[in-house]
């Protein structure tokens, strides 16, 4: 397994050498919130080091420090035993930190070779052997020719990679970098983790995955609240332990009992076959899918699989022809030309994956966008806006959902990610639906509120909602859902239900394994 | 067939102009950015071109200044757009319009006056063939010089770091700038460079093609420019090919009046516009050609965050 290295180190020498890093004491307030508060952290070459923590905890902060992204307010940062103050991503570069970002910066017009190129001084023609050879040395295979929007998120990951490894870097950043792959992607990704810590380089794991950080990483720092809580060995810590340390407290897990579905499905989708306009989509291809009042349906996979597709078909934001309005059906009701407003009023409630644009408007404040879905719910008379409703139906979506925001006149693109999504989700259970579609209901939400959300699905459940969650969370899907389909390549896998969820099972159909043999893609590439 | 020799040579002349400002428009959309102040840098171009000919007799020189009288313009442009961060679409008409305006003010005590055409330059051998000969290769140099100036943007584009950094750049202003490169300073370059093009386009028309000064000298052409673009779906070739097409649309209409034909003028002087319209229409149902070539964050604000 080990490279022809002669630097190659091993642990025992691991602590005896200077730090890599050395972080002494970094603060960084923004106007609201103490984001980093007194961080002191060592990396030591050859490292693997997890940074812990929940959503809002300061990694992302942290991480930007270090990258020259952001510039602390106090404390000092050592590189190789020398303070530097770290200009900007370019200098950081320089100094040998690498960045694999978790939303990719990849040029999707652009070929792999070109897209390296742009970072390094090589011409994309002289990078192609380069890319081979990185390729094969760190298991990183990819076609230096391929244009990016044809690569898979996989793929895509070890483009950015390879980039990052080609400007020869000591400390390798990587954020959140297996939120984007299937189950079966993640092995190889730590073996080439390993790989690279081979020779002296150190990688800062930036995760909230628990187990991922006990199997890969040597030391974890935990962070909580901008602060760090404690630096542990994670291999001796359980789950639960980290978790604790992470929200401070123990993880709620919804409280549920078996579904008991009505026998009549509230939603239907028979036989679709849509292709979408935009030529980088998904084709959907012969979904069958019925949702019955009280189960949560869940759809696994890894998005760009359809799921963008197969919600707006569902949602009424694409609308079939005519001719084929059957094959959306709402309580009996053949609905797939009817717009989404329509569907709407026919008890179909959405909350989106795109928060700002698509669940939400960014520029108007939140009781406007209470307004935009929840309108009919008396919050006006005869075409006049009632204010005072509106305003009120705002704040009960606030505290009922326990949203950090400046209140109702607050604009939706002033709230994190993840309050805004709980004010969305709040937002369109208060309009009483019969079937809720919700995409990546918790992305991005910190933990605790996560597990609120998943208790109020549940609760709808029992309430006799038919609820269908699209999301890339696995753990989250088995979780909650009754039943389980998973999207690849725009099919959809028969229904597993509950009792037969597991990993394996949903892993093997994450890269086609349901498929039949003449269906299946000839090289499956994650 | 004198009518064919004036109908190849006529178009070669429309079209020089249209092709040259188009290239320019195409580097500066590559990097993101759309420039609708195309007629008013080639009427700018076009007075200060044919000023300077009518002063020194300079033709290239006139060229060269009408170049920069398009970047001077271009620089009013650019600095709304990247620095104050305005619409870029209101920039580019006001920009236009500000053009315009200004060549009829400086223009005024020109009006109406010609020069002698730009030298032209026969092609030995070629221009001997029989009708084609004197249609095709008997025109100033920059008649051969814009297929050249596509080959040469073509080839920069595509095949060199340049060319990379700012289809980059116009793909994604966030990724090339976290990977460290000068968004905004790419992007000026590329609108001097277009406002240069833009101004020697202009200064064609003044100085080779028409020979004349008169206000409304350019009457669309910097609009069909645009449209051309967007026509050729951001690719040289398709930009060359379009360019000539437009010029004989361009010819058509003398040729018909020529023949005698009772069709209303105006409806006449429509067709490259209509050509237009029809154009646009029919290629915007490729949507995966434009998805690969069109730049992304085109006509979009980009502030540098940090």
């Amino acid at each position: 397994m080990k490279a022809s290295s002669d630097a190659t180190i091993s642990s025992s020498d691991r602590d005896q050498e200077a730090p890599l890093l050395e972080l002494v004491g970094v603060t960084k307030a923004f106007p609201a919130v103490l984001a980093n508060d007194d961080v002191s952290l060592r990396i030591q070459p050859g490292e693997i080091r997890a940074i812990l923590g929940e959503n809002g905890a300061g990694k992302s902060t942290l991480v930007k420090i270090i990258y020259g992204v952001l510039v602390p307010d106090a404390g000092e940062i050592r590189w190789r035993g020398e303070k530097v103050a770290i200009r900007n991503p370019a200098h950081a570069r320089a100094l040998g930190i690498g960045m694999v970002f978790q939303h990719f910066s990849l040029f999707e017009t652009l070929t792999v070779a070109e897209n390296i190129s742009l970072a390094t001084a090589q011409s994309p023609a002289e990078l192609e052997p380069a890319i081979v050879e990185f390729g094969d040395r760190f298991g990183l295979p990819v076609e230096p020719r391929a244009l990016v929007h044809s690569l898979s998120v996989g793929e895509r990951q070890r483009v950015e990679i390879i980039r990052c490894l080609l400007q020869d870097p000591r400390l390798i950043i990587m954020d959140e970098p297996t939120s984007v792959l299937p189950p079966s992607g993640i092995p190889p990704l730590f073996e080439t983790i390993r790989k690279l810590t081979e020779q002296g380089r150190a990688v800062l794991f930036i995760s909230h995955k628990l187990e991922e950080i006990r199997s890969l990483c040597h030391q974890a720092t935990v962070m909580r609240g901008g602060k760090v809580i404690a630096s542990v060995d994670p291999a001796k810590e359980t789950n639960e332990s980290l978790a604790h340390l992470m929200i401070g407290r123990d993880i709620p897990h919804p409280e549920r009992e078996a579904a008991t579905p009505a026998e009549n499905a509230a939603m239907a989708v028979r036989g679709l076959t849509y292709t979408p306009p935009d030529p980088f989509g998904t084709i959907l291809r012969d979904i069958s899918l019925s949702l019955h009042p009280g189960e949560i349906v869940g759809i696994a996979g890894v998005s760009g699989n359809g799921q963008r597709e197969l919600a707006a078909v569902l949602s009424g934001e694409t609308m079939l022809p005519s001719s084929r309005r059957d094959q959306v059906v709402i309580d009996g009701n053949a609905c797939g030309d009817i717009d989404s407003g329509k569907r709407r009023s026919l008890g179909l409630a959405f909350v989106p994956e795109e928060r700002n644009g698509r669940g939400a408007v960014p520029e108007m404040d939140l009781t406007k966008n209470a307004l935009l879905t929840a309108h009919s719910f008396g919050l006006t008379k005869r075409g006049f806006i009632q204010r005072p409703a509106a305003r009120a139906f705002a704040e009960r979506c606030i505290a009922e959902m326990d949203v950090r925001c400046g209140g109702w006149d607050a604009e939706a693109r002033s709230l994190s990610g993840g309050n805004l999504q709980k004010y969305i989700i709040g937002r369109e259970i208060r309009l009483q639906p019969q079937i809720l579609i919700a995409s990546q209901p918790t992305w991005g939400v910190d933990v605790g509120a996560a597990a609120a959300i998943r208790q109020q699905l549940v609760d709808l459940r029992d309430g006799g909602v038919a609820i269908l969650v699209i999301s890339e969370e696995l753990e989250e899907l088995l979780e909650i859902a009754d039943r389980l389909h998973v999207l690849f390549r725009g099919h959809l896998s028969p229904s597993i239900e509950r009792a037969r969820a597991n990993t394996t099972l949903i892993g093997d159909f994450m890269t086609g394994g349901f498929l039949a043999a003449d269906q299946a893609p000839g090289t499956a590439s994650l | 067939m004198l009518t064919l020799t004036f109908l190849l040579s006529g178009t070669l002349l429309a079209a020089t102009p249209l092709l040259i400002a188009a290239l320019g428009e195409l580097v500066v959309e590559k990097s993101g950015i759309l420039n609708l102040s195309i007629e008013g840098m080639m009427a700018f171009g076009a007075v200060i071109g044919f000023i300077v000919v009518t002063k020194t007799d300079g033709y290239w020189l006139a060229i060269a200044v009408g170049g920069l009288a398009g970047s001077a313009l271009s620089v009013v442009f650019g600095a709304v757009v990247l620095v104050t961060l305005g619409n870029q679409v209101a920039t580019g008409i006001a920009v236009g319009i500000l053009g315009l305006g200004l060549s009829a003010l400086i223009g005024q005590p020109f009006e109406s006056s010609t020069v002698a055409p730009m030298a032209k330059v026969a092609i030995p051998v070629l221009s001997q063939l029989p009708i084609v000969g004197r249609g095709l290769f008997n025109h100033p140099a920059i008649v051969y010089l814009a297929p050249v100036l596509a080959f040469a943007i073509w080839f920069m584009l595509m095949k060199t770091k340049v060319g990379l950094i700012i289809r980059a750049v116009g793909e994604s202003p966030e990724s090339a700038h976290a990977i460290g490169y000068n968004v905004n300073a790419v992007r000026f370059a590329a609108i001097l460079f277009g406002g240069f093009l833009a101004g020697v386009a202009g200064a064609f028309i003044s100085i080779a093609s028409t020979t004349l000064w008169a206000n409304g000298l350019i009457a669309g052409r910097g609009w069909i420019v645009v449209a051309l673009v967007v026509f050729a779906t951001w690719r040289s070739g398709r930009i060359v090919i379009g360019a000539y097409l437009f010029g004989a649309a361009t010819i058509g209409e003398l040729l018909v009046q020529s023949f005698g034909i009772a069709i209303p003028s105006q409806l006449l002087t429509s067709i490259p516009f209509i050509a237009t319209i029809v154009a646009i229409v029919l290629l915007s149902m490729d949507g995966r050609s434009i998805r690969l070539n069109a730049p992304v964050s085109l006509g979009r604000v980009y502030q540098v965050t940090q």
